[in-house]
């Protein structure tokens, strides 16, 4: 089961380190983890993608909860939300395969940023699964390097995690 | 206007500690510390200077937990620090308030790997309940204020302030603020109301109901409320080894403690119980043993104040968040009142059918008659602490203390060394309570350095060593789940022993060093031999009527092993009462 955690936290050096610790102990391995600043910079927002069973997943969310420099721990769950990532992707280029990488370029509406004599560099954001599929659809032209960012998450409409 | 005068870091540490009440801090000095033992130089600070550091943090831990004030220690940067990382994992496991400071390299050299150099508070992390790291002298009055709150509020726990030398030295304006405000630190005390209702009506519906309690009843000073409900709705107690005293001994309804060494009735009752109310207990292994053959008839009602120890090993049906006291004060009012006649004649029938029980009538030295006496000439009155072993089981099985926050024993860590020092560590904090530590001869090993401290501030702890030469407890399981194959744990063993032995005998095997009556001599203290069992009370007698310090060396049967037992990774329901029983 795969789990979305949204954690607000004091923005303060060694709070990374308590949370992947707590993460750690209990070998629990996070899928992807991103971190920034929010609208008020004394808070940082992490969103924690991790897979494991319920139960499991509720003891991690006390655990956060007791530490002291979270503030608030919610898990989008039974609520509507959406999720983005990012991907950079350098795929080796030819004149041959120029024009078919271009397409999936447009299909997923991804981006090149970067482009020399044999790789260009694609931007592709969107949820996990549509990253997947990009990736999927460029292996067999030759990734010589790629780098993704965590995922980040918002609830629709109503569902804000904040402190009141 | 004093307080607009600049202190330095140092300073402000002292008297931030003064502020807080502190009447004796713990520890040993060093480079990365200096100015801090500078400013203690000539300031009011009580300071008990250790022999090494893992005792201090003990020492804070045995003053904490019978005090039920935070204890307070501090060592140098590297080596001090790491030092004290047992003794910080200890109170963590075992919720007690401890207030820990570190020297540190300077904040400029942070990360070169500087002499003494350690990143305590990247070490410390998963066994303190918070800590902190101060890089501006500015910050450190508050930092002090915050560690002191989180350290005594909620599930208490240890917390760590490592400060650089560098912040020791700078100077700022000190004022030491009134009131703490964590946004993220929030411990709750309520119980919901709706919750709270649920555990009465399973209560009230219940017919073999079972109080579970743990050390939280004693952090809360619920003891009363749990005595008034026990009372009035008949319900029996059990209790968990942090939890002794929490619950009188000699009434019907006291089953005492549960678990791998608790008594026949106390797990049987939990076995067969129709609703379990745990308060402020973990379940941890040692008393439910097989988790899924645990209290498999019972309703489950959790009360505590850490939300994270709700559902962690078993599923609770009703839960609780909240302090002990304050959730069941509100209870009790909707508490029926009932006899329980029937549930009250089984548990009866169980305690007389399987007692707590050894030979009584042979001569020889059984540890556990030490123990009887002890409690016996005590009244139940001394704070017990104890080291980790057979002798810490025998104790909670036969030392029946009047009150909690009188037997003294690392629980959840299970630290050998643990007991002399929070032995001292209690004395300083109970300068007029008689003050025993019932040790092994093994575990007294590991931190009996510490006789300097007693002897030299001239204080009355009296050691009583249950000397079996052997890691008894170890030994123990090598003979019932290892084939009697005594690897390692015989203490008396020389180089012209046989290679492996499994049959020690008295007489026969190596004299056993140390020698603990010369080794108490060489710093004073009394000394006394006891091998023969009509010497017992006599030597305990004479020990109790010193005024100072004193050690007994009693020479107990080797091969004496602890009953009952259930076997780890066993159900409760397969306690073995006795040896081939």
């Amino acid at each position: 089961m795969r789990h979305t955690i949204s954690v607000l936290v004091e923005n303060k050096f060694g709070v990374l380190a308590r949370i992947s610790t707590l993460f750690a102990a209990r070998g629990f391995n996070i899928d992807s983890l991103a971190v920034g600043e929010t609208e008020d910079p004394a808070i940082s927002r992490m969103t924690i993608v991790v897979k494991g069973d319920d139960s499991i997943l509720e003891q991690v969310t006390k655990q956060l909860n007791k530490l002291v420099d979270v503030i608030k721990v919610n898990e989008f769950k039974g609520i509507d939300y959406v999720e983005r990532g990012a991907c950079l992707v350098k795929i080796a280029l030819n004149r041959v395969n120029r024009g078919e990488i271009m397409q999936i370029v447009e299909i997923f509406r991804a981006k090149i940023i970067d482009i020399s004599q044999n790789s260009i560099i694609v931007e592709v954001t969107g949820s996990e699964d549509k990253i997947n599929a990009f990736v999927k659809k460029v292996i067999p032209y030759g990734i010589k390097e790629m780098c993704r960012t965590g995922v980040i998450a918002l609830g629709r409409g109503q569902a804000v995690v904040r402190i009141k | 206007m004093t307080d607009m005068i600049k202190k330095t870091g140092s300073q402000i540490l002292i008297e931030s500690l003064l502020k807080e009440n502190v009447k004796v801090v713990f520890g040993l000095p060093g480079g990365q510390a200096l100015p801090i033992f500078d400013a203690i130089y000539g300031s009011e600070l009580n300071f008990i200077l250790v022999r090494h550091e893992q005792a201090a943090s003990h020492m804070a831990d045995g003053y904490a937990r019978s005090t039920g004030k935070a204890g307070v220690f501090i060592v140098t940067s590297g080596p001090g620090a790491t030092n004290i990382v047992t003794g910080l994992c200890n109170a963590y496991m075992d919720s007690v308030p401890l207030i820990g400071i570190t020297g540190q390299v300077a904040t400029s050299v942070i990360g070169q790997d500087a002499f003494q150099e350690a990143d305590i508070t990247g070490i410390t992390r998963p066994v303190t309940k918070h800590n902190f790291l101060v890089k501006n002298v500015e910050d450190l009055a508050k930092t002090l204020k915050e560690a002191f709150y989180i350290a005594t509020t909620g599930r208490p726990g240890p917390v760590l302030v490592d400060i650089p030398i560098d912040v020791q030295r700078a100077s700022c304006e000190f004022v030491y603020p009134d009131k703490v405000d964590i946004r993220s630190y929030k411990p709750n005390y309520d119980g919901h109301p709706g919750q709270i209702k649920k555990v009465a009506d399973i209560i009230n519906e219940s017919e073999r109901p079972v109080f579970y309690i743990g050390y939280g009843v004693v952090i809360s000073n619920a003891e009363n409320e749990i005595f008034e409900i026990s009372k009035k709705a008949g319900i029996p107690v059990t209790h968990t080894l942090l939890g002794l005293g929490a619950y009188p001994f000699d009434t019907d309804l006291s089953l005492g403690m549960l678990g791998m060494h608790g008594t026949f009735c106390a797990n049987k009752a939990m076995q067969s119980a129709d609703a379990i109310i745990a308060v402020g207990a973990r379940f941890d292994d040692r008393c439910t043993g097989k988790v899924c053959e645990f209290a498999k008839k019972a309703k489950i009602v959790h009360i505590d104040i850490d939300p994270t120890a709700i559902s962690k090993v078993v599923d609770a049906h009703v839960p609780v968040v909240g302090d002990a006291k304050t959730v069941l004060k509100e209870m009790s009012v909707s508490i029926n009142y009932k006899e329980r006649k029937d549930w009250l004649k089984t548990i009866k029938e169980w305690k007389t059918e399987h007692p707590l029980e050894y030979n009584r009538d042979d001569d020889k030295l059984h540890p556990q008659y030490v123990v009887e006496k002890i409690s016996e000439l005590t009244k139940g009155e001394a704070i017990v602490a104890t080291e980790v072993g057979q002798h810490q089981m025998w104790t909670a099985q036969y030392y029946k203390a009047k009150r909690s926050r009188l037997f003294l024993s690392s629980g959840g860590l299970g630290t050998m060394g643990f007991g002399y020092p929070a032995a001292i560590g209690a004395k300083f904090g109970n300068p007029d309570k008689e003050v025993v530590v019932i040790a092994g001869d093994g575990s007294f090993q590991m931190n009996m350095q510490e006789m300097a401290v007693a002897a030299l501030n001239d204080i009355s702890v009296k050691v009583v060593i249950l000397n079996n030469h052997y890691l008894g407890n170890v030994r123990q399981w090598q003979e019932m789940f290892y084939g009697k194959r005594y690897s390692h744990t015989c203490l008396a063993k020389r180089k012209e022993c046989p290679k492996w032995c499994n049959s020690p005998k008295r007489g026969t095997c190596p004299v056993y060093v140390p020698d603990f009556v010369k080794w108490a001599q060489s710093y004073g203290v009394l000394g006394i031999r006891v091998t023969d069992k009509k010497d017992v009370e006599p030597a305990l007698k004479k020990m109790l009527e010193t005024k100072s310090s004193v050690v007994l060396d009693v020479w107990t049967e080797i091969e004496e092993n602890v009953f009952p037992m259930v076997p780890a990774g066993a159900s409760l329901d397969n306690i073995v009462t006795r040896m081939n029983g």
